[in-house]
């Protein structure tokens, strides 16, 4: 049994008919081939899989895709390009907040809605906005670095 | 004023780039979701694996019924052991060792399990769901034999054997001695002891394990890509299991997510699929999830050590010994056999100090377990913990601060080179610099008055230091793992400059987060005097060179920016050449700077672009004899390696409510030699760190007596947020190493010095309590146990 879906990824519309149980990081990396969201658990817990659905943060691998019909989703593609970052991927390139990469979707996606409605205006604000997010890499440092520096150029551009 | 004085118009042309904090070349695509990780492979009609795992921890295989999995839908073959094991030979981690017996790896359990995650069955089918779908159709008929979990009553004669070819659990003894360390000791004016234990860790990368076996046709050729950080090792060993020659089978390691170990072994999933893709011809995918990857990964740390320091009465320890019994798991892995670990915990105990004696004896025993293998540190986070430890045990039982008694201990800088009581010889790096640069950032003195104000309010307020010294960077004399077979003292750099003058420089080195596209390329720049957004570095294939191994016991900044330096200076010899016969001037007097060659102290120059087209294209404007083409390669050998070291302070305050320790500061002082890129230097250490205090605070792989796995998802298994990591200091010392580039390795250090500091922070903030670490992590279970204890000690 297949279910048709409408769903709007990075501004461009995707119809499809998927089973009932797929997930929609499978849905969005195998079904579409949209492989930046990247799966480090399956159970919910790392948050590399982090997709924002209808302006919220959401873990992709706790979601059936079936759910995600007539909604609006935007994944790490749907940000910057290789030539031009966006804000936030471009203080991470400049903060070091990444290394090996994979955890890093997962936290520009949840940053980006830590963005959008937190001041984070304290270091503990920004780590506890960032405490879904599992990165074994980096000790965090620089992601955090990253997202004050973010935070602050918000703060400037939208007083 | 002679030359060797003067600056040179083109010195202040040439931009250095090693030292700089240059922004990673890796980054734009990781950060834009157009990274390629072994998952996101999609080759033609790809099929996809699932493994049937075992539920036993120690069962005969009676019998498996695969029928109806075989007749599921979108099944396309079911494989048991006895199903392929025609088409591979077992791959054997041999070694010169005496006292060891190798076990051998096979793709899947063949006669009998041995631990709960093994593979028995795969299971190939249109996609994964459908694969694991037919998984549980599968019946498997088991007889449980004896499951042994603790390394104690697994070396008893008596045992439950693994592997009765084995005739003993006991798959490797050794000892180490040097003098008459329990004479010593005893005569000794003061000494210290403990039974230490530092439990099961699982490396745990975010990316979980994955491989891709890409089959074609066409060639008869198999491509791997695959989530390791070996992938030159893992060609050859497939090469023969196989017996494909190399050049059908290409193994590559693309974007990959993080190892820390866990993907520096040979695993019998890549074993699986090669054979099956050959047998099937057709391409097959396979990525763990979460709860296969912390329950089939190699794991680390397992070790029990029972230790006694002696000290003279001045506070300068004279003696050590030690036995240590590793719990090394089911299987010894490939290459490294389960010797590193342990091994590598009793080569290490004298850490950066001049003991005079010492007697190390270790056992790495067979438990129904994952196997064990490399982990961020492997052996010395452990050896760390034990002697740090016992250096803070006997400051408090001499009453000397815990700084002042490792200056009296540790090698100082007119004592380079010192071979220390367990043999390894320690090249000259800034052991004491280290140590009161930590003390310095910290200060030290008014982190002690903190503590005394805490300490009077009735506050549990702790600082720990940790002094550890290692090698990295090893060359061909001495051995990654104790006897192993394999050359992995050498590296290799192929650069070259093709037709339309782009700068390729190809490694065997695989990088897994190092950012070593961007290292190498600032090495690459300065020796070949080219700019450092034209080079790229292609790394992680085993096409690409003719031998390699990968990236692993902090080597890569050594070996291949050592290699990256030879060739680099061997193809700008070549530049300069031709560049002489376009600019009709000396070799000698042509500079080669920023993708240009020039005529030096003239505004004369031809860029590399110019130069290739001369070689390549043009043919009109060299002889003949003077077409070199414009490529080099070189592999280096640093022979012996180099030494690095670092001091580590934490200050730790323990909630005793929650019996939660929070650190409040955490200092790394370190000495990695020339620095190639502070930013990504900076961030290993982070990053190890972090590591450090998971193991000391969290983590813990927890098997029951039957051998079943608690701790199996990240709920269970505990690794720090964003909200447990302090912020880290990082303070450089900068002393060059003898080896090329001054280089020394780093990747790993965090995680070796952290367990210790914080071990000795916690201890010291419990002091008023008698209370000692002796076993890790310390749980806010453990510690509630350990002040409970204490408490009705002190009433009684």
């Amino acid at each position: 049994m297949t279910i048709d879906i409408t769903v709007t990824i990075n501004g461009r519309l995707y119809r499809a008919s998927v089973e009932p149980r797929l997930l929609l990081s499978d849905f969005l990396r195998d079904t579409l081939g949209l492989t930046g969201t990247h799966v480090g658990c399956e159970h919910g817990v790392c948050g590399a899989c982090t997709v924002i659905i209808d302006g919220d943060s959401v873990r992709s691998c706790l979601t059936l895709a079936v759910r995600a019909d007539g909604a609006t989703i935007t994944t790490v593609e749907g940000l910057g390009t290789p030539e031009q970052l966006n804000a936030l991927q471009h203080q991470f390139r400049e903060c070091h907040g990444l290394q090996c990469g994979f955890c890093t979707p997962g936290m520009l996606m949840t940053g980006m809605d830590l963005l959008k409605k937190y001041p984070l205006a304290t270091d503990d604000q920004i780590r506890e906005g960032l405490s879904g997010n599992l990165c074994r890499c980096t000790g965090y440092q620089n992601i955090v670095a990253a997202i004050r520096a973010a935070a602050a150029l918000r703060n400037e551009t939208t007083p | 004023m002679s030359k060797g004085d003067s600056v040179q118009p083109a010195d202040l042309l040439r931009p250095r780039h090693v030292g700089q904090p240059i922004r990673r070349t890796e980054d734009p695509r990781l950060l834009t979701g157009n990274g390629e990780y072994t998952a996101d492979r999609k080759p033609d009609r790809v099929l996809h694996v699932a493994f049937r795992r075992s539920e036993q921890a120690h069962a005969t295989i009676v019998a498996i019924d695969t029928a109806q999995a075989r007749a599921a839908p979108g099944v396309v073959a079911v494989f048991t052991a006895e199903d392929v094991a025609e088409l591979y030979k077992p791959i054997i981690p041999v070694s010169r060792m005496a006292n060891y017996y190798a076990t051998p790896i096979v793709a899947l359990a063949t006669g009998k399990v041995r631990y709960v995650g093994e593979a028995v069955v795969a299971v190939i089918a249109e996609d994964r769901y459908l694969a694991e779908d037919a998984l549980e159709l599968i019946e498997i008929d088991y007889a449980p034999l004896g499951v042994v979990t603790d390394p104690e009553d697994a070396a008893a004669a008596d045992a439950p054997l693994l592997h009765d070819e084995a005739g003993t659990n006991v798959l490797v003894a050794r000892e180490f001695k040097k003098g008459d360390a329990a004479a010593d000791i005893a005569a000794a004016h003061t000494s210290v002891r403990g039974r230490f234990r530092m439990t099961r860790k699982a490396p745990l990368a975010m990316e979980p394990r994955s491989y891709c076996a890409e089959f074609d046709g066409r060639r008869e050729a198999i491509t791997l890509y695959t989530s390791s950080n070996i992938p030159g090792i893992v060609r050859d060993a497939l090469a023969e299991s196989l017996d494909l020659p190399g050049s059908r089978l290409r193994v590559v390691a693309p974007d990959v997510g993080g190892s820390f170990g866990s993907k520096g072994s040979l695993y019998p999933e890549e074993i699986l699929l090669c054979v099956a893709a050959r047998k099937l011809r057709r391409s097959l995918k396979w990525t763990a999830d979460r709860l296969e990857d912390i329950a089939s990964s190699s794991q680390s740390f397992a070790e029990t050590i029972e230790a006694e320091l002696g000290f003279d009465a001045d506070g300068v320890a004279v003696a050590l010994q030690a036995d240590v019994t590793g719990d090394v798991g089911a299987y010894s892995i490939y290459p490294w056999t389960c010797a590193l670990e342990p091994v590598q915990v009793v080569s290490f105990l004298p850490g950066p100090y001049k003991i005079k004696s010492y007697r190390g004896a270790v056992r790495g025993v067979a438990t129904s377990k994952p196997p064990t293998g490399p982990y961020r540190g492997v052996g010395r986070p452990i050896s760390t913990f034990v002697t740090e430890r016992l250096m803070d045990m006997a400051a408090k039982a001499l009453g000397i601060d815990p700084l002042e008694i490792r200056r009296r201990n540790l090698v100082r800088d007119d004592e380079f080179p010192y071979r220390i009581a367990s043999g390894i010889i320690w090249d000259r790096t800034g052991f004491v610099a280290c140590l009161d640069a930590a003390a310095e950032a910290a200060n030290y003195a008014a982190l002690r008055q903190q503590q005394a104000a805490a300490r009077a309010a009735g506050r549990w307020f702790g600082i720990g230091l940790s002094s550890y010294a290692e090698l990295t960077g090893i060359g061909s004399r001495i051995a990654v793992a104790p006897g192993m077979p394999i050359n992995t003292g050498s590296e290799t750099a192929k650069i070259r400059i093709d037709s339309t003058g782009a700068i390729t420089a190809t490694f065997g080195v695989a990088s897994h987060g190092q950012g070593l596209e961007t290292t190498l390329a600032q090495v690459i720049a300065d020796d070949l005097g080219a700019r450092f957004d034209d080079i790229r570095v292609v790394q992680g294939d085993s096409d690409g060179v003719p031998m390699s191994t990968g990236t692993y016991a902090s080597r890569s900044a050594v070996l291949g920016g050592g290699a990256a330096k030879h060739a680099s200076v061997l193809l700008r010899e070549k530049i300069k050449r031709v560049a002489s016969h376009l600019l009709e001037a000396a070799v000698d007097d042509i500079d080669v700077a920023n993708g240009f060659a020039r005529v030096a102290g003239t505004d004369r120059t031809v860029s590399f672009k110019q130069v290739a087209k001369a070689v390549y294209s043009d043919m009109k404007t060299l002889p003949v004899e003077a077409r070199e083409e414009l490529e080099a390669s070189y592999t280096y050998d640093p022979i012996n390696g180099t030494t690095a070291c670092a001091t580590h302070l934490a200050a730790v305050e323990i909630d005793p409510a929650s019996c939660f320790v929070k650190v409040l500061k955490y200092v790394v002082a370190e000495d990695c030699g020339r620095i190639i890129n502070p930013m990504i230097v900076d961030g290993q250490v982070h990053g190890g760190v972090a590591q450090g205090i998971g193991a000391a605070l969290y983590e813990e792989m927890i098997y029951d007596d039957t051998g079943q796995l608690l701790s199996a998802s990240l709920v269970d298994y505990v690794i720090p947020s964003a909200v447990e990591i302090p912020h880290i200091d990082v303070v450089h010392i900068e002393s060059e190493s003898a080896v090329a580039g001054g280089f020394r390795g780093m990747g790993e250090g965090g995680t070796i010095g952290a367990p210790a500091a914080i071990a000795n922070a916690i201890a010291d903030a419990l002091a008023p309590l008698g209370i000692d670490v002796f076993e890790l992590p310390v749980t806010p279970e453990r510690l509630f146990r350990l002040i409970e204890i204490a408490r009705s000690q002190q009433q009684q």
